[in-house]
């Protein structure tokens, strides 16, 4: 199976404070990695090298074999982020936030990607509402299509359900599911919600200060750590004295 | 009360931009008006001759602090609207988004200048097409060292972050004593001249002055305004690149849009 995304002894200190140890990790074409970690452990910190905001102290950070620090034009262009810490622009429409990110990201045939996701996402009634004015749900799914506006290889999802109320979660978890086996895209998704990282991820890694601490299925970590499910075996690690400090 | 008293305190204290936002506001309203006043009450009759001079510099001055102002304002609507990651990921360098900035700030500029012009003139009997080609110089002059201090600005914002945000509003009234916009320099103190001819401000808003009302025009004082320009909108730009570094460094760039 093709490696899209290949993490290789990735470092990240602000002064003195070490946020990311020498992490490597890989994700396949096809592949929803995830990404968990009490908060402090470097989630955000590793997204953010990944993207091209935060210099790496050290380490590298290749998709399709491009390293970010010398190609991040190229590769920004098949990559993309959500958040539910950013938002779109709230005073223009739906519609005209996915054709200013559609002319950012250079798309072609613009107005087909949008009709592609617009029905996909269920988008088509709020297109032209202001995106201010949307409900939490409504919000999400227009930053969602905003993230795959341009047909990106690598999706980094960052707690893509936050907020969001069962049935309009559920939704989103289907879509994703259904998105990547269509495109064989590689996404890591970084969520504290163990049942969307249970049902949606093949592979986990769970960090910690900095490091990776553990990594494999749901299932052979429940299996590891004699528990019951992953958020018991996320609460086991979180509470760990760390043994690589 | 002490709580909230504390809440504010502690808002103030940690934040460098907001102490010094507290203390120059005042400053800068007593010795630009002090100027203004000094200069009117020893040349009552300097601007006999030239009816207009004060408003074709307001206009002028405004001009500068629209095109200023602008640009900063473009970069902190994506803070407001937690846009900014959004822009910083997409597959832009930093040059494209700068050029985008700096022609987006013109439009801006020039939206709230045109009904400026035309509006002197029903009112006033005043037009400031009246300075001839040497508008557009000037003008264009005003506009690159507007930019100039949008990109200086914005430099800080990635730098520093939001709490920038007050340095990014005050910039043009700290500027505006040495700038000369209402009185010619003569009358600044010495140590405050040697300050303001390193602007290009002075050269341009006495350039402004010399043309309406001894009808001549002294090219001297353009070429000054045009190299000194050059000069800091090289520095800004080059600063502003640094910035974006520090702020991938320290991330800010990640903090900045949340």
């Amino acid at each position: 199976m093709k490696t899209l995304v290949e993490v290789q002894n990735l470092k990240k200190n602000y002064g003195d404070k070490q946020a990311v140890k020498s992490i490597s990790f890989k994700i396949n074409e096809n592949e929803i990695l995830g990404l968990l970690g009490p908060n402090g452990s470097g989630k955000t910190t590793t997204i953010g090298m990944m993207l091209g905001l935060l210099k790496p102290t050290s380490g590298e950070i290749l998709i399709e074999g491009d390293k970010i620090e010398e190609d991040r034009i190229k590769i920004l262009q098949k990559i993309n982020f959500i958040s539910p810490y950013i938002e779109l622009p709230k005073k223009l429409t739906v519609k005209q936030n996915l054709i200013v990110f559609g002319k950012l990201y250079k798309i072609k045939n613009l107005n087909d990607r949008i009709d592609y996701l617009t029905s996909k996402l269920r988008l088509s009634d709020i297109l032209n509402r202001i995106t201010g004015e949307l409900s939490s749900g409504q919000k999400n799914r227009a930053s969602l299509a905003k993230s795959l506006i341009n047909d990106p290889k690598v999706l980094l999802l960052d707690e893509p359900t936050a907020s969001l109320d069962p049935e309009i979660g559920d939704f989103i978890r289907s879509f994703l599911e259904d998105y990547k086996k269509e495109k064989k895209i590689s996404i890591l998704l970084a969520s504290h919600n163990m049942n969307e990282v249970t049902r949606l991820c093949k592979s986990i890694l769970m960090m910690k200060d900095g490091i990776i601490v553990d990594s494999g299925s749901p299932a052979s970590l429940i299996e590891k750590h004699g528990r019951k499910n992953l958020e018991e075996v996320f609460l086991k690690l979180s509470r760990r004295p760390n043994e690589h400090n | 009360m002490y709580g909230l008293f504390l809440r504010h305190f502690y808002l103030i204290t940690r934040s460098f931009p907001r102490i010094l936002d507290l203390i120059y506001w005042p400053s800068i309203q007593i010795t630009l008006w002090g100027f203004i006043s000094n200069f009117f009450a020893s040349h009552t009759t300097y601007y006999n001759n030239a009816v207009g001079v004060i408003l074709t510099c307001a206009i002028l001055y405004d001009f500068l602090f629209r095109t200023s102002i602008g640009f900063n304002m473009l970069f902190l609507e994506e803070i407001w609207s937690r846009n900014f990651t959004n822009l910083f990921i997409a597959p832009m360098k930093i040059s494209e988004i700068l050029t985008s900035l700096i022609f987006t700030a013109l439009v801006r500029a020039l939206i709230g200048l045109i009904p400026a012009v035309l509006l002197t003139s029903p009112l006033f009997g005043i037009s400031i097409l009246e300075l001839g080609i040497y508008l557009f110089f000037l003008f264009l002059s005003l506009y690159i060292f507007g930019i100039t201090l949008g990109i200086l600005v914005s430099a800080g914002l990635l730098r520093f972050g939001p709490s920038f945000e007050n340095i990014a509003w005050s910039t043009m009234f700290l500027l505006a004593p040495f700038g000369c916009i209402y009185y010619p320099i003569e009358i600044l103190p010495e140590i405050f001249q040697k300050i303001a001819y390193m602007l290009p401000l002075v050269y341009i808003f006495e350039e402004a002055r010399n043309i309406l009302i001894n009808n001549t025009v002294d090219i001297s004082n353009l070429i000054e305004a045009y190299m000194l320009n050059m000069i800091y909108i090289i520095i800004s730009i080059t600063l502003f690149f640094y910035s974006f570094n520090k702020a991938r460094d320290k991330g800010t760039l990640i903090n900045i849009g949340e």
